[in-house]
């Protein structure tokens, strides 16, 4: 038992990688790659992964039993947002009397997704100050009464928000056990404090989409798991989410919003552990797009800014991203200001339409088979390409990369830089802003790899009033806080750490309120 | 007849952050309220300041607080109401017409939310031109006029109404006040007659507002840069091209102080600039020379979209075009520069007019 497997299933691949404990790769967390795998993915989701799993079991030939963990980054929960399928009939309880009512729930949701879910909801109340003072004590008889009306209503799943629950989870757990009474046991009830940080409607926006994709993505997650039984492994599954930790089955089921952006993630985290660099730039470069991300600690940067998702306003974790259209199948044209690559491209059919499969349109990788970067096709097809628009692709590409990385960085200094991804051979070796460029082995595969290392984390945020105790007294607290989360999580004690640390001072009033967004991460507990 | 309908809200509220100088909090909630209040109880008729008889009573309608409260304890909808009421029962008469304080941020849209409530129409008109931190920063202080009686107003029905000696006092016993409801509260204030008005108010800044957020709208369906046209309606200059280098920021006294450098490019390629805000941008030097100061607007814009980035949301890296914009004239005069000139933000600058600043400069 000293395996780990990870599965990444993306929008045209299945990657699977397996891991083995190595001690002597101190650098690697302690593991290397013994086995990759890549299979397109499947309509179905599932015969993809079966066929990416078998792919690397033959390769390692190791016995399915010897696998510890298996991990699997999915955007199966985000699909279902954006396409509105499978979406459950959602009622809202927010604890905020008299204060809310102003601006009540599903304010500028879309039309289209309203139709499915519905726009059942009660303001009750409750909720809480800034520095935890009731704004209203929760009335029990009144939340019953909405709780039953809400059935009435046919609701499939609920969703609970109160002001600051960030700060105090007390009335929220309240709504919890009122609606186990009203729902009985096993009925999806979702709370607003569990799910996002401070910003009332985003945060409330965030549990609603992930009460209504509860139940699809508790099906998926079971059926993934029953692929790696039939191979079997008896592994427990885990499910990557945004911030590049780990959710055992049973929490993600629970939570499945929180796997939305871990696809970009698992690459960041995946070329952290290839490189054996925490802090670094990473360019993932895919068929289509390229995505440009922080690597901090090795961790991602996180957006700070709210993030819409499915036509809907959100705040969560989500790694702060620049894409750009550049990619294996970019377009190559050439025009009064020079070469321009992309924004379009020919995608998954550059099989058939790229010059050095027989095809008639001119692609960024057939520049680079051209330049001999890379060997693919056939290479006799583009050998009389113009040197002009080689060297103006190489140009273009070079100077569109450069441009992202210096939008990314906080700070002029160089930063080094690692590139992942397919797409990634179209990269120079050298770039400006960039202290060095390294493509690390099994760069096609990171994304996997980035769910197998994946750690557990736990995070706090509220708005804390350092008047009282002192602001290091406080910060102690938020950190120990924090820690307990992580362990709660499933992390190994001893290997937990502070990831993230952020204060941000309340502006235009001259109070000691001070916001703390602390994040700590360990490994896994054996 | 100008009438503000929802639709006029989303574009009101992207011109009302350009008006904002950096500042002014986040119109989004504002916007979510007055679009909602409208939907609701029809459009708000829009009134030239020149349509407010001498005699007649207007009351401008904001919100203070902390901007993260704002957008965490949502308000109940009643205070606005009663905030305007109670100042209006103060003086025995009922109110004309609405007005906003501040033509820049949160509040261009709270006041007509008031508005649509009480389905009076808004005058076209307000104290700032742009967003400014303090209560007595506006240009109703120059003429003397009054902020009391003030009414504070908070989710729970509380109601705090202030009488007091100076604008100043109205200042530190509001904020004592929204410290103490958690930070945010409704006010009412600054009753005036419609004779004040028109001769303080600095006029037609909602419907300029409204003509910035149409221009930036219209260019992101086109896809074209909206920023000459802003300029144009604004009367504006650019005052630089480039990206963020580098932004300082220490929070002292409850406000968000900072310095921003930027380094050029395309055609201010080897220059640079640098900004000083305190909550809005205070003071724009290129290559270490002032170009543009208080109470001159100075806005940063995204350089494609043409969108303000507020000063908390100014980062390294980002590609910006930093405007200037002529304020009110009347913010100019000996009084108004007392009030919010160069000195008293504490920088050792005499005033000088963004128009003679930047005379024969050019990029």
């Amino acid at each position: 038992m000293r395996y780990r497997l990870g599965i990444d299933v993306g929008g045209t691949n299945t990657d699977a990688v397996i891991l083995d404990r190595d001690d002597t790769a101190a650098a690697f967390g302690g593991y290397r790659v013994v086995a990759q795998c890549k299979r397109p993915t499947s309509e179905d989701v599932s015969t993809g992964i079966r066929e990416a799993v078998q792919g690397v079991l033959e390769q390692s030939r190791i016995e399915p039993s010897g696998i510890a963990h298996a991990m699997l980054g999915t955007t199966h929960s985000t699909n279902a947002i954006v396409e509105r399928k499978g979406l459950a009939k959602i009622g809202v309880v927010r604890l905020a009397a008299p204060s809310g009512h102003a601006v009540p729930p599903f304010i500028e949701w879309p039309a289209d997704i309203i139709a499915r879910i519905g726009r059942h909801y009660r303001i009750v109340k409750g909720g809480y100050e800034y520095n935890g003072a009731p704004i209203s004590k929760p009335d029990k008889d009144e939340i019953r009464g909405a709780l039953d009306s809400l059935k009435k209503e046919g609701i499939e799943a609920l969703a609970v928000s109160c002001v600051f629950a960030p700060v105090n989870d007390e009335q929220e757990n309240l709504v919890r056990e009122l609606a186990g009474e009203a729902f009985g046991p096993g009925f999806t009830v979702s709370l607003s404090g569990e799910i996002g940080s401070i910003g009332m409607l985003e945060r409330e926006n965030a549990t609603i989409l992930n009460a209504a994709i509860s139940k699809i993505a508790s099906t998926a997650y079971r059926s993934f798991q029953d692929v790696l039984r039939h191979h079997g492994i008896s592994a427990d599954l885990f499910i990557t989410q945004n911030d590049g930790t780990l959710m055992a089955v049973d929490y993600a089921c629970r939570y499945p919003v929180f796997t939305i952006a871990s696809g970009p993630t698992n690459s960041l985290r995946g070329a952290s552990f290839l490189s054996g660099i925490s802090d670094a730039v990473v360019i993932d470069v895919g068929g289509t797009t390229t995505d440009v991300g922080i690597l901090r600690k090795g961790f991602p940067r996180e957006s700070a800014t709210a993030v819409e998702i499915g036509g809907v306003r959100t705040n969560f974790r989500m790694p702060d991203l620049i894409s750009i259209g550049l990619g294996g199948g970019s377009l190559v044209r050439e025009g009064e200001g020079g070469v321009s690559v992309g924004p379009d491209s020919v995608g998954y059919r550059i099989t058939k339409e790229a010059l050095i499969f027989g095809g008639k349109t001119l692609t960024a990788t057939d520049v680079a088979v051209s330049a001999g970067m890379y060997e693919l096709g056939d290479a006799g097809k583009v050998s009389r390409l113009d040197k002009r628009i080689v060297e103006g692709t190489r140009e273009r590409i070079r100077l569109m990369v450069e441009e992202v990385i210096d939008r990314m960085k906080t700070t002029s200094e160089d930063m080094p830089v690692v590139t992942v991804g397919g797409g990634s051979i179209l990269l120079p070796e050298k770039l400006k802003g960039a202290s060095g460029v390294v493509r690390p082995k099994h760069f096609d595969v990171a994304n996997a790899i980035g769910a197998a290392i994946s750690q557990v984390s736990g995070s706090v945020d509220g708005v804390f009033d350092v008047a009282g105790k002192g602001r290091d007294r406080v910060i102690e607290e938020v950190k120990a806080a924090a820690k307990a989360e992580a362990v709660k999580a499933g992390a190994d004690e001893g290997s937990v750490e502070i990831v993230e640390l952020e204060e941000i001072p309340l502006a235009y009033l001259p109070s000691n309120a001070v916001r703390f967004r602390v994040k700590a991460a360990g490994t896994l507990k054996k | 007849m100008k009438q503000l309908t929802a639709k006029d809200i989303e574009e009101l509220a992207v011109g009302a952050a350009v008006l904002g100088s950096g500042g002014g909090g986040d119109p989004y909630l504002g916007k979510l309220m007055a679009k909602q209040a409208i939907e609701e109880k029809g459009p708000v008729r829009l009134l030239d300041a020149e349509e407010v008889p001498d005699d007649e009573l207007v009351i401008p309608s904001a919100m203070m607080g902390a901007p993260a409260v704002m957008l965490e304890k949502l308000p109940n909808g009643k205070e606005p109401e009663a905030a305007f009421r109670a100042v209006e029962s103060f003086f025995g008469k009922k109110a004309f017409a609405v007005m906003s304080i501040e033509a820049g941020g949160i509040n261009s849209c709270i006041p007509i939310y008031t508005a649509a409530r009480l389905g009076l129409p808004i005058v076209d008109a307000d104290g700032m031109g742009r967003a400014f931190p303090e209560i007595p920063m506006v240009t109703f202080t120059i003429g003397g006029l009054s902020a009391s009686p003030m009414v504070c107003c908070d989710e729970k029905g509380n109601q705090v109404t202030l009488k007091t000696i100076d604008n100043f006092w109205v200042e530190t016993l509001s904020r004592a006040v929204t410290v103490a409801w958690g930070l945010s509260s409704m006010i009412g204030l600054y009753v005036m007659t419609g004779k004040d008005l028109k001769a303080y108010g600095v006029r037609g800044t909602l419907s300029l507002a409204l003509e910035i957020g149409k221009r930036i709208l219209g260019a992101a369906r086109s896809k074209t840069s909206p920023i000459d046209s802003i300029l144009e309606v604004t009367r504006g200059h650019r005052l630089f091209e480039g990206k963020v280098t580098d932004v300082q920021r220490d929070l002292t006294t409850g406000f968000v102080r900072g310095k921003a450098a930027f380094e050029g490019t395309d055609s201010y390629k080897g220059s640079s600039f640098a900004l000083d805000f305190q909550n809005e941008n205070l003071i724009g030097r290129r290559d270490g020379k002032p170009c543009a100061m208080t109470p001159d607007l100075i806005t940063a814009l995204d350089r494609e979209t043409g969108r303000p980035i507020t000063t908390e949301h100014l980062r390294y890296g980002q590609r910006v075009t930093v405007i200037g914009m002529p304020c009110a004239k009347i913010w100019r005069s000996e009084k108004g520069l007392a009030l919010v000139g160069p000195r008293y933000f504490k920088y050792d600058l005499d005033y000088a007019p963004i128009e003679e600043l930047m005379k024969g400069r050019s990029a």
